[in-house]
């Protein structure tokens, strides 16, 4: 019977976020994981601190290019920092933060709409009361 | 007797709610069945918390990009931001996640010293960032730019406040796990905690990358 068998085989099965696959040797592993995210997020970090300055790229492209970046580096501290990965014992945690991004876009997105809209027709009003 | 084990699922949810005295003897929890264990429920709530976080850091952001305008004949953020700084400050912020991943790595592969060597390192990677972030404030209010000046302002000091508020918190609850962990050991409970500990500062730094790109590298640069 499963209850009678030893729990050591079973008991690292279990994924969940900042959890993975660790018995003994398997500590170099996640080590390496963290490696590797470090590198690229510290990649990442040093070309946004770059672009930000430099003269090199057309001006107006600065900012999309920062958010590109910045985006670029959530995704990898999710992913090696967070190891919210698209496991099968991962769904419930890939589907959360599907949400949690979905209502981020909605606030950010509607306030920003709502009030450059609300700016744009205040401006006309104060022009109109001159 | 038997029909109320029978009810409970021939005994898998009765080891589960027994699960606390029974994991003091086997420290890492599984529950054979359908059930999941409690490592994955725990992470899994506190996750849901920090999107809950999240969400609420997005509403300073939005109020901060809709009043980033808003300088009342102030200093903007072009005259104000030191990027040298706000380098280092990602730089520590950085590190100390990483530092943090292999605290985790140390408490989950039970080895005392990694464990509290890299929590030491990412202890003190989060006070720099916290001393040099009050540092920036404190400057900043002695110019006269303190959130009292501007709509700018109060939004800058709000967001970027709440994320240093965040910080301080993270570094009280590090020291807490070390202290857990040097009077009760490696148990499963104090893994958990741990566990929660590493999701809650990996987020932060997530949020502090929004911070210096929105706040800013697009601030100083425009």
């Amino acid at each position: 019977m499963s209850s009678s068998e030893p729990e050591s085989d079973s008991h690292y099965a279990d994924i969940a976020p900042g959890y993975e696959r660790i018995d003994g040797d398997e500590g170099g592993e996640a080590v390496g994981s963290y490696l590797i995210g470090l590198g690229l997020a510290a990649l990442l970090t040093i070309v946004s601190f770059f672009i930000s300055g430099t003269t090199l790229v057309w001006g107006p492209s600065i900012p999309v290019a920062l958010v590109v970046l910045a985006i670029a580096q959530m995704g990898v501290h999710l992913v090696f920092f967070l190891n919210i990965t698209t496991g099968p014992d991962n769904v419930n945690n890939v589907l959360a933060l599907a949400f949690g991004v979905l209502i981020v876009l909605l606030l950010l997105t509607g306030s920003l709409w709502i009030m450059t809209n609300m700016n744009h027709n205040m401006m006309a009003m104060e022009q109109i009361m001159r | 007797m038997s029909t109320f084990e029978a009810a409970a699922g021939g005994g898998n949810l009765n080891r589960t709610g027994h699960e606390e005295s029974w994991d003091r003897r086997i420290p890492a929890e599984h529950t054979d069945g359908g059930l999941m264990s409690k490592r994955i429920i725990v992470g899994y709530g506190f996750w849901i918390f920090l999107l809950s976080d999240i969400i609420m850091f997005s509403a300073f952001f939005a109020s901060y990009a809709v009043l980033v305008g808003a300088t009342a004949g102030g200093p903007s953020g072009r005259d104000l931001f030191n990027l040298r700084n706000v380098a280092i400050e990602t730089a520590c912020l950085l590190l100390s996640s990483f530092t943090c991943g292999l605290a985790s790595v140390g408490a989950r592969t039970r080895r005392e010293s990694w464990f509290y060597g890299a929590m030491t390192v990412t202890c003190i990677l989060g006070a720099a960032f916290l001393y040099i972030e009050v540092h920036e404030f404190v400057g900043m209010v002695a110019r006269g730019a303190g959130p009292t000046r501007s709509a700018f302002l109060s939004a800058f000091f709000t967001l970027v406040g709440c994320h240093g508020v965040h910080v301080t918190a993270g570094l009280l609850w590090l020291l807490t796990m070390m202290a857990q962990v040097f009077a009760k050991g490696f148990r499963a409970d104090i893994l958990r905690r741990i566990l929660c500990f590493g999701l809650f500062w990996h987020t932060l730094d997530i949020i502090w990358v929004a911070i210096f790109t929105v706040v800013y590298l697009m601030g100083a640069g425009q």
